[in-house]
C-alpha cells in the first residue's frame, strides 16, 4: 500500500512533495532567533562549510534587520538562500547547535537563514554591487552552484564574466537533481536571477564545451577559466539486462521528475539499487509518486550505507522497505524489466563475499539505479596538463583552486567527487578569489 | 491552610494580592471581576476632576521573545465623572463587603481634598490612597509626583487629608527622587496611615526609527511616561526597603508597588516588609487569572516555611540588607563549572574575559569547548554563572573557611584602608592581569 495517492496535478505534486522546511512566518523567525544563545566562537559556523557567522545573522534577524542578515549570509555564501534549504543542516550547523547537549532542540538554522535570504530577495531590500571594470574576463564552464558562487564573486571583484552551460537552465543539479520536497525550481531560479541581475554575469547556454576548438578559443578569449562541470550521468552497472526498458540512472529519474513532476509516469513496483543519498533520494520521490511497493537494495549492512541515517529514515517514513546485504547480479526481462535478480552477501573481514546459491528474485517494473555517477573524463581530457587523481577528479591547490594547468581553476563537484551545494558554493567563491590573486600579481 | 488576610493599617482583606491604581481598576465592572478571581483589594484608578486623555498610551520594552519586559503609560488619571465612579464603589462594596476597596485621590485645593475624601467614604471606600507619583501630564499641572517631590508640600496635602479623613489613608510616593526618604518621612510627619511605593518611573521607552519619534506616538510626537513592568522590580525593592528600615518610618505600614508578578516577587517585598503588594502591568498583560498563581505560590511557600500568617515572616530579610561597608571582605567564592553539565556555549568564558576578570581559559585541544575556572584569577563575581544557558551548570563555590569577618568599616577604623591612589593595599594589587598586548593574541588569522 502507498502512503501517497498518484499526484495528477501539480498541486497534487506539490502536496506529496511538499516542503520539508517550509519558509518560515515572521513569528517563527521571531521566536526562533530569540533562542540563539550566541555562543561565542560558535560550534555552527565551524560546522558551515562556508563559514557563515551564524549567530550574528540570527542576532540581526532578531533585531529585526533582515536584510543585514541576508547580507551576512550572501557575503560568505553566494548561494545562501538555496543552502538553508537543502543543507543537510542536522549533520552541519544544526547538528553542531549547542543546545543538542542539554536535549533542548537546535536553533533551526536553515529556516532562519531561507527567512532571511527570501525576505532580502522578495522584497528587493539587499542591493550587490558589481566591482569597478578591471577589463579582465574570466570563462566558467557549467553553470552549477560552484559557478554561480565563482562568478559572484568575480564580479564583485571587477572581472567580466561569461558561464558557458550545456543545458538550457543553470544552477546544475540545485535545479535538476535535488529531492523536490527539498526546495522547488522558482525557489532555485529565483535566487539565481537575483544574483544575475544584480551583479551581470553572463550564461551562455546550450553552449556545452566539447572540443579542442572549444577549448582553444576559450583560452583565447579569456584570462582564466574555471571547471565547474560537476560530475557525469549515472555509471554502469555492467549487469545483464541494463539496456531494458525501465532501467534508469538516478540522476537522470531524478531529473526527468524535477521538471516534469506529477506528468512522470512512475509504475507501481520500483526498485532502487544504491545506499548513497541520491538512492534515499530516488526511493522517497518513488513512494511519493504513489508507487505501491517501492524496495531500496544495497549491498552491504545499513551501517556501511554512505547517505546519511535521516535521508534513510524519511524514506522509510515515505513507505520503503529497505534490503540489505544483496548484490544485483542481473537484470530480468525481454523487452521489459520484470525483475532483478540478486545474491546475498557478507562482509567477512571487511570484504564482501556472495553467498553461495542464496540467489533471489525482485519482480519490479523500474529499476533506478543509484550506484554512483562518472565522471567528465571525455571533457577534462581536452585541457592539457590537467592533473586527475586516481578517481578522476581534478587536483587542485587547496587554497586557490588552482588546478596543474595554471590557466584553469576548479571547485565543486568535478574536484570533491559529489558533495553538497554549501561545498560547491564555497570552493567556487575561494577560486574567484584564487583567480583573483593569480591575475593580480 | 495559611491565613492570607491582612489588617494593613486598618485595612482589611483577605489577602494581600491588590490592584494597583491603573486601567485595571477604571470601573467597577473590573474591580467585581478581580476579586471574583481571587484579589483581595483594588485601588481604584485615581479620581479627580476627569481627564481628556490621548489615543496610542502605552509602550513597552520587549527583551527577546519576551513582551512587555517593562512598560510605560502616558495615559492620566480618571476620566470618568466622578458621580459614576462613587456609584461603582457603592456596588462592588455592597457584592464585596469584605474585600478592601481603596480610593487614589488627586486633586490640588484643600477644599477639594477635603470634599472628594468625604465622597469616597460615603461611597463606602476602605481606605484613601494619595496619588503623589504620577509623573507624567499630572505633574505639569501641579500634581502627582510634582507633590511627591516636593516633601514639604506633600506633608501639607497629608495634613489637609488626615483633618478629615475617616478612614485609613495610604499615602503613594514617587521613585523620581534621589532620596526616598524625604518624602517617606514628609508623608509619616504628615500624620499619613501607610505608605505605598513605587510609582512610575519617569521614562521614554523607545524611539520610532522612521518617524523619529517617542513611543507611544501620538500623532507623529510622544512624551515621557511612567515606567513599570519587571524590569523596575530591583528599584521598587530597594526604595521599599529604605522606608521599612528607617527608624523613623518603619513602623508605618508600607504597601509594596513594582514589576510584581509571581509570588516570588510578593514574597520578596513582604521579606522587605511590606505589608500588602500592588500589581498592575502583570494584570494588563495576562488579566486577572494571574492571581492564581500568586495564591498558590504563597500558600506553598508559607506550608513549606511553616508560617501560619505573612505576619510571621513580614520583614524577615530586612536584617540582612545592609550597607556595603558592613560586608564580609574575607568572604570567598569562587566558581565551578561542572563538565557533565555544560554544553560548550563559552559564553562564561568570553564573558569573563572580555566583560570581567579573565579568569576562564579556554583549551581547544580535541575540538574542546568546555572552559575552565583558573582559580587564583577568580574573584567569585559570579558573572559566568549569571550568563550560563544551563541550569545548575556554574554554581559558586565558598572557600574561604568562614572564620575571618573582616569589614571596610572595620578596616577603616584600625586605619587598614588604602588611602592614596598607589597604595600597596589596593584590592586589585597582586591580581593577575593579562600585558595589553596580549589583547592582540585574539585577533582572526
Amino acid at each position: 500500500m502507498s502512503l501517497y495517492k498518484r499526484p495528477e496535478s501539480e498541486l497534487e505534486f506539490q502536496e506529496n512533495f511538499s516542503q520539508k522546511k517550509p519558509l518560515m512566518s515572521d513569528s517563527e523567525a521571531f521566536y526562533e532567533s530569540a533562542r540563539c544563545l550566541f555562543c561565542y566562537d560558535a560550534p555552527c559556523i565551524s560546522a558551515c562549510p562556508t563559514g557563515i557567522d551564524i549567530p550574528l545573522f540570527i542576532k540581526q534577524i532578531q533585531s529585526k534587520n533582515t536584510s543585514g542578515a541576508a547580507a551576512t549570509i550572501f557575503d560568505t555564501n553566494w548561494l545562501g538562500n538555496a543552502c538553508g534549504k537543502i543543507c543537510p543542516t542536522g549533520v552541519l550547523c544544526e547538528g553542531a547547535c549547542v543546545h543538542n547537549h542539554q536535549d533542548v532542540p537546535p536553533i533551526q538554522i536553515g529556516r532562519l537563514q531561507n527567512y532571511a535570504t527570501e525576505k532580502a530577495m522578495s522584497q528587493n531590500s539587499l542591493h550587490f554591487t558589481p566591482g569597478e571594470a578591471n577589463g579582465k574576463k574570466i570563462a566558467l564552464v557549467g553553470a552549477g552552484p560552484a559557478s554561480i558562487a565563482c562568478a559572484c564573486e568575480l564580479r564583485i571583484l571587477g572581472y567580466h564574466v561569461d558561464i558557458f552551460e550545456a543545458k538550457d537552465k543553470p544552477t546544475g543539479l540545485t535545479v535538476f537533481g535535488i529531492a523536490p520536497y527539498k526546495i522547488t525550481n522558482d525557489e532555485v531560479l529565483d535566487e539565481f536571477n537575483y544574483l544575475q541581475s544584480q551583479l551581470g554575469f553572463n550564461v551562455i547556454y546550450n553552449n556545452p564545451i566539447i572540443s579542442k576548438n572549444d577549448i582553444k578559443q576559450l583560452e583565447n578569449d579569456y584570462e582564466a577559466i574555471f571547471i565547474g562541470v560537476g560530475i557525469g550521468s549515472t555509471a554502469s552497472l555492467n549487469l545483464q539486462g541494463e539496456k531494458l526498458n525501465g532501467v534508469v540512472g538516478a540522476v537522470e529519474w531524478i531529473e526527468e521528475l524535477r521538471m516534469n513532476h506529477h506528468n512522470v509516469v512512475v509504475p507501481d513496483r520500483v526498485l532502487v539499487i544504491g545506499g548513497g543519498n541520491t538512492a534515499m533520494d530516488a526511493a522517497s520521490e518513488a513512494a511519493r509518486m504513489g508507487a505501491t511497493e517501492v524496495t531500496l537494495a544495497y549491498r552491504r549492512d545499513k551501517m556501511s550505507m554512505s547517505a546519511y541515517d535521516f535521508e534513510h529514515k524519511l524514506a522509510v517514513s515515505a513507505g520503503v522497505r529497505s534490503i540489505f546485504q544483496a548484490q544485483p547480479v542481473a537484470i530480468l526481462g525481454e523487452h521489459e524489466v520484470t525483475g532483478v535478480q540478486f545474491v546475498k552477501t557478507l562482509n567477512i573481514e571487511g570484504k564482501l563475499a556472495y553467498v553461495d546459491g542464496s540467489e533471489f528474485d525482485i519482480p519490479c517494473d523500474l529499476v533506478i539505479k543509484a550506484t554512483g555517477q562518472g565522471k567528465q573524463v571525455k571533457f577534462l581530457q581536452l585541457i592539457s596538463d590537467l592533473s586527475l587523481d586516481s578517481k578522476n577528479r581534478i587536483v587542485v591547490d587547496p587554497t586557490s583552486y588552482q588546478t596543474s594547468n595554471p590557466k584553469y581553476f576548479a571547485g565543486g563537484d568535478v574536484v570533491n567527487g559529489g558533495a553538497e551545494v554549501v561545498n560547491a558554493a564555497f570552493e567556487g567563491k575561494m577560486a574567484a578569489i584564487g583567480i583573483h590573486n593569480k591575475l593580480s600579481i | 491552610m495559611p491565613d492570607l488576610s491582612i489588617n494593613f493599617a486598618g485595612i482589611k482583606s483577605p489577602n494581600p494580592f491588590w490592584l494597583a491604581s491603573a486601567p485595571p481598576t477604571n470601573s467597577g465592572y473590573q474591580v467585581m471581576k478581580a476579586f471574583d478571581a481571587g484579589w483581595g483589594g483594588a485601588v481604584w484608578k485615581t479620581l479627580g476632576v476627569p481627564v481628556v486623555n490621548v489615543s496610542s498610551r502605552y509602550g513597552s520594552i520587549n527583551y527577546r521573545d519576551t513582551r512587555m519586559a517593562g512598560f510605560n503609560n502616558i495615559e492620566l488619571i480618571t476620566d470618568r465623572p466622578l458621580s459614576d465612579n462613587l456609584k461603582e464603589i457603592e456596588e462592588v462594596k455592597k457584592y464585596f463587603p469584605d474585600h478592601a476597596v481603596i480610593a487614589s485621590l488627586m486633586v490640588e485645593s484643600q477644599e477639594e481634598w477635603q470634599q472628594i475624601i468625604k465622597d469616597v467614604e460615603n461611597a463606602g471606600a476602605d481606605g484613601i490612597e494619595l496619588n503623589f507619583g504620577c509623573p507624567h501630564g499630572m505633574c505639569e499641572r501641579g500634581m502627582g509626583s510634582a507633590v511627591g517631590q516636593e516633601p514639604e508640600v506633600l506633608q501639607t496635602i497629608v495634613s489637609w487629608v488626615m483633618e478629615v479623613a475617616q478612614v485609613p489613608v495610604i499615602t503613594k510616593l514617587t521613585p523620581n527622587i534621589s532620596h526616598i526618604v524625604d518624602p517617606g518621612l514628609a508623608a509619616v510627619r504628615g500624620g499619613t496611615n501607610a505608605i505605598s511605593l513605587i510609582n512610575t518611573i519617569k521614562s521614554i521607552v523607545g524611539i520610532d526609527l522612521d518617524t523619529y519619534a517617542p513611543y507611544p506616538v501620538v500623532d507623529g510626537k510622544g512624551t515621557n511616561g511612567g515606567y513599570c513592568g519587571p524590569a523596575v522590580k530591583p528599584i521598587a525593592l530597594e526604595m521599599v526597603k529604605e522606608l521599612t528600615q528607617h527608624p523613623e518610618i518603619k513602623n508605618t505600614p508600607v504597601s509594596g508597588i513594582g514589576g510584581i508578578e509571581t509570588w516570588r516577587d510578593i514574597v520578596e517585598f513582604i521579606l522587605l516588609g511590606a505589608g500588602s503588594v500592588q500589581v498592575c502591568t502583570a494584570v494588563m498583560h495576562y488579566g486577572f487569572g494571574i492571581v492564581r498563581e500568586m495564591e498558590a505560590g504563597l500558600v506553598q511557600f508559607m506550608n513549606d516555611k511553616n508560617y501560619n500568617t505573612i505576619y510571621d515572616f513580614i520583614g524577615k530579610a530586612l536584617p540582612n540588607v545592609t550597607e556595603w561597608k558592613h560586608l564580609n571582605l574575607k568572604h570567598k567564592v569562587v566558581a565551578n563549572i561542572n563538565p557533565q553539565k555544560c554544553i560548550g556555549c563559552d559564553l562564561c568564558y568570553i564573558a569573563c574575559d572580555d566583560g570581567a576578570h579573565q579568569a576562564i581559559k579556554l583549551d581547544r585541544t580535541n575540538g574542546n569547548r568546555i572552559p575552565e575556572i583558573i582559580d587564583e584569577n577568580c574573584v567569585g563575581c559570579n558573572l559566568c554563572a549569571l550568563v550560563c544557558p544551563v541550569e545548575e551548570c556554574i554554581t559558586m563555590e565558598k572557600r574561604d573557611d568562614g572564620k575571618q569577618h573582616v569589614t571596610w568599616d572595620q578596616r577603616t577604623q584600625l586605619d587598614d584602608i588604602p588611602t592614596s591612589f598607589n597604595d600597596d593595599r589596593a584590592g586589585g594589587k597582586h591580581h593577575y592581569v593579562p600585558t595589553v598586548q596580549d589583547a592582540l593574541k585574539h585577533r582572526s588569522k
